[in-house]
């Protein structure tokens, strides 16, 4: 007790000049670590000296509740991994479901998935641009960039009725589908998003302030990326060319032209331009989608999966026993394990699914692109000064929803 | 009664005048920063409390006096306390040999009144200090805060302060050689023609004495001791209600003040040039009330610069900060304060 006592305390103890070390608590409560982060610093100066990354503020154990609900019911939870990119999640958990079930869904469902899933990757790159912005000063990007998503989650509001958990997929096709005006509005949408994202970059890219405090600031070598596992912008920042839209395809991303930005050294500039040709690139792909999207169904046609349409159930037997079914008990996958990984806003989102042909899985276990890839902060913030620690954390682009899960 | 309380009332008259004016200049300031950043972010700003939510700073002052004034258990009560006051007084210390305006001329009062509330000979000097002093404000509440994170923002308001003040008095002495005066009112005066500006005769100075102008007022892109991504709000995290409040209108003064600094050195301060004055025939007071007008548009230019800056750009990093002030702006102000020597010497005949 005594001994405590007269122990000083660490980050003030003057008597020692070699090493005079301040240990800081960089969150979970912090304006810059994007929720519920917390990272334990110790600073020699200004100069980061260890990082401890904390996480797990924010778990609310969704492996354990898959397994408590119905197939079905879990995708409410998917949104809430990354909240910001709902959409994608639901996407990859109903591929993987689908996946297990062997059933495909049709073109105009895989067609309004992709759009949907690069609306969400946009909106997603525009929180970051914005928040990254933030930290780094420039406040006005963020205005830019949160008004264009606002009119996303107009879009997103429209066709699914909520604005951000969206919970818009269905195992076997969609919830919704979508109209001819809706379609007509995302084109308008991207007419006047093109120009805001010039602006925003005009405000950056070549500005010398922003480029002195992402250049050769936290830099992630190609090996060591590959080595820790990071994907999405992360990955192809430091150079490496791997998308799963292009590497393992799925959807009808094969049918789609559009490129793969890579960075060279791996710096936070480099995951930068990297993200901010992706939202071109989810343009390009986006348009392509509402020009080629089919007529016809949007379903699988699959009654023992999806919900039949409401006149069905109320003029047919068959329509009436699949509802109460599908509703009661759930569907049933065969015996049986999957992995299936999409290329979400934030790196591969996967989904591992156990199931022993009962009505929710045996096992679920949730990849999420942001946990793997914030295990390369201790790596580039050694030997950096604060102001990068927020620099990288803010390039790293953690949701701490998807990392904690 | 040989005592004269003349010029006493005539002080404290003007005294409260500025001090009102420096005030209200705050008040109008937080506006204009909020509606120009709105203006600028796409969003509406304060528009609720009277005309345009010209009104919004009076209701702002009035929330900072009804907040409770919290005084955490582990902070250095006196210095914590003495910290916001410091600011303030050095900020609004360094107006006083600013002048804004020439003289004004009464019946009642026999000897004309300089529109400055001190015409020292060492005005430039003055202005200095304080506005070095002020940095102890800001040092102290970082300290006594004693929270990490604004012991950091206090540690570095006082390297970079003390980084740029020297280019910042390299700025004043490159005006200073020219003027051979350190007199506010005399260098104002040289510049009565708008060629003589001193902004033609030394830019780089100029230059240097708007980014070190910046740094000191510890604005975007400069506001790193703050910095609230980085370090919550830096030295005043701690601080709420009215000493919040205080530090809040002391970075304002000194916005006002590094403004007015500026164009009393560079940009003719409240002169007119003799020929406009000819061609409008203003004399006695309406030329000192014009003077004040003029001085106060171009006070209003700058202090807009100020927020159209803080509005668009990143912010630095530490040590981009300090080789920006050691081996960017201090090299250029002894260029100048060089040329502006030779400039004494030489007397070009075109100038």
């Amino acid at each position: 007790m005594s001994e405590a006592l007269n122990q000083k305390s660490p980050g003030f103890d003057s008597s020692d000049h070699e090493n005079e070390i301040i240990t800081l608590n960089m969150g979970p409560s912090h304006p810059a670590t994007h929720g519920v982060l917390r990272l334990v610093l110790e600073l020699d100066g200004e100069i980061v000296r260890s990082c401890r990354p904390d996480l797990g503020y924010l778990h609310r154990g969704f492996e354990k509740i898959a397994e408590n609900k119905t197939w079905q019911q879990f995708m409410a939870w998917t949104d809430r991994m990354d909240y910001l990119a709902p959409i994608s999640n639901n996407v990859g958990y109903a591929l993987a479901v689908e996946k297990l079930l062997g059933i495909d869904v049709p073109p105009r469902c895989k067609d309004l998935r992709v759009i949907l899933c690069e609306l969400s990757r946009i909106s997603a790159h525009m929180l970051w641009l914005g928040t990254h912005a933030l930290d780094l000063g420039a406040m006005t990007v963020f205005f830019y960039t949160y008004q264009q998503r606002e009119m996303l989650y107009d879009l997103f509001e429209e066709i699914t009725g909520a604005r951000l958990t969206t919970t818009t997929v269905r195992i076997g096709g969609m919830a919704r589908d979508a109209s001819p005006e809706w379609l007509k509005k995302v084109g308008e949408f991207l007419d006047r998003f093109v120009p805001v994202l010039d602006d925003c970059e005009r405000l950056l890219t070549r500005n010398r302030i922003w480029m002195g405090r992402t250049q050769d600031v936290g830099v992630l070598s190609a090996e060591d990326a590959v080595a820790m596992g990071c994907t999405g912008p992360v990955l192809r920042g430091s150079g490496v060319e791997w998308d799963l839209r292009r590497a393992q395809p799925y959807l009808s991303y094969p049918d789609y032209d559009f490129e793969i930005p890579v960075g060279s050294i791996g710096d936070c500039y480099d995951r930068y331009l990297v993200r901010v040709e992706e939202m071109r690139q989810s343009v390009r792909i986006v348009r392509q989608g509402l020009e080629h999207i089919p007529e016809g169904a949007l379903n699988a046609d699959a009654p023992k999966v999806v919900l039949p349409p409401k006149e069905k159930v109320l003029s047919s037997m068959e329509g009436l026993i699949h509802h109460f079914m599908i509703l009661t008990e759930g569907i049933h996958p065969p015996q049986g394990e999957v992995y299936h990984g999409i290329e979400g806003a934030k790196g591969e989102i996967g989904f591992f699914l156990a199931s022993d042909g009962g009505p929710s899985a045996y096992r679920c276990r949730l990849r999420t692109g942001a946990f793997v890839n914030l295990q390369a902060i201790e790596k580039m913030v050694l030997g950096s000064m604060i102001a990068d620690v927020v620099t990288i954390v803010g390039s790293l682009d953690p949701v701490m929803g998807e990392v904690d899960r | 009664m040989d005592f004269d309380f003349m010029p006493l009332i005539v002080a404290v008259v003007k005294v409260s005048v500025v001090v009102g004016a420096l005030f209200g200049g705050v008040s109008i300031m937080t506006w204009v920063e909020r509606r120009g950043s709105a203006i600028m972010q796409l969003r509406r700003g304060p528009n609720r409390v009277g005309p345009f939510g010209l009104f919004q700073p009076i209701a702002d002052g009035l929330k900072f006096f009804f907040k409770e004034d919290i005084l955490p258990p582990f902070v250095h009560k006196p210095t914590f306390i003495m910290a916001p006051a410091i600011a303030l007084v050095c900020a609004m210390l360094a107006f006083a040999v600013i002048p804004f305006g020439g003289s004004l001329n009464f019946e009642f009062f026999d000897e004309a009144i300089p529109l400055v509330i001190a015409d020292v000979d060492g005005g430039v000097l003055l202005l200095m200090a304080a506005a070095g002093m002020g940095v102890y404000g800001i040092m102290l509440a970082g300290w006594s805060s004693n929270n990490k994170f604004s012991q950091l923002g206090g540690l570095r308001a006082a390297s970079q302060v003390i980084s740029y003040e020297l280019a910042l008095g390299l700025g004043v002495i490159s005006v200073l050689v020219l003027a051979g005066s350190m007199r506010l009112v005399e260098i104002v005066q040289m510049q009565e023609q708008f060629l003589h500006w001193n902004i033609f005769r030394a830019p780089l100075g100029f230059l240097v004495l708007m980014v070190a102008g910046f740094a000191e007022t510890n604005r975007l892109p400069f506001d790193l001791p703050e910095a609230e991504s980085e370090l919550v709000g830096g030295y005043h995290t701690e601080y709420s209600s009215m000493k919040f409040s205080m530090f809040f209108m002391a970075e304002y003064i000194a916005m006002i003040t590094s403004s007015a600094l500026l164009v009393t050195l560079y940009l003719g301060g409240y002169s007119i040039p003799p020929r406009v004055v000819e061609l409008f025939g203003l004399q006695g007071n309406l030329l000192a009330f014009a003077q004040m007008g003029v001085f106060v548009a171009k006070l209003a230019c700058f202090l807009w610069f100020f927020v159209w800056i803080r509005w668009s750009l990143p912010r630095f990093r530490f040590d981009q900060l300090m080789q920006i002030g050691w081996k960017s702006l201090i090299p250029l102000g002894f260029l100048q304060v060089i040329a502006s020597a030779l400039f004494v010497i030489l007397k070009p005949e075109w100038f």
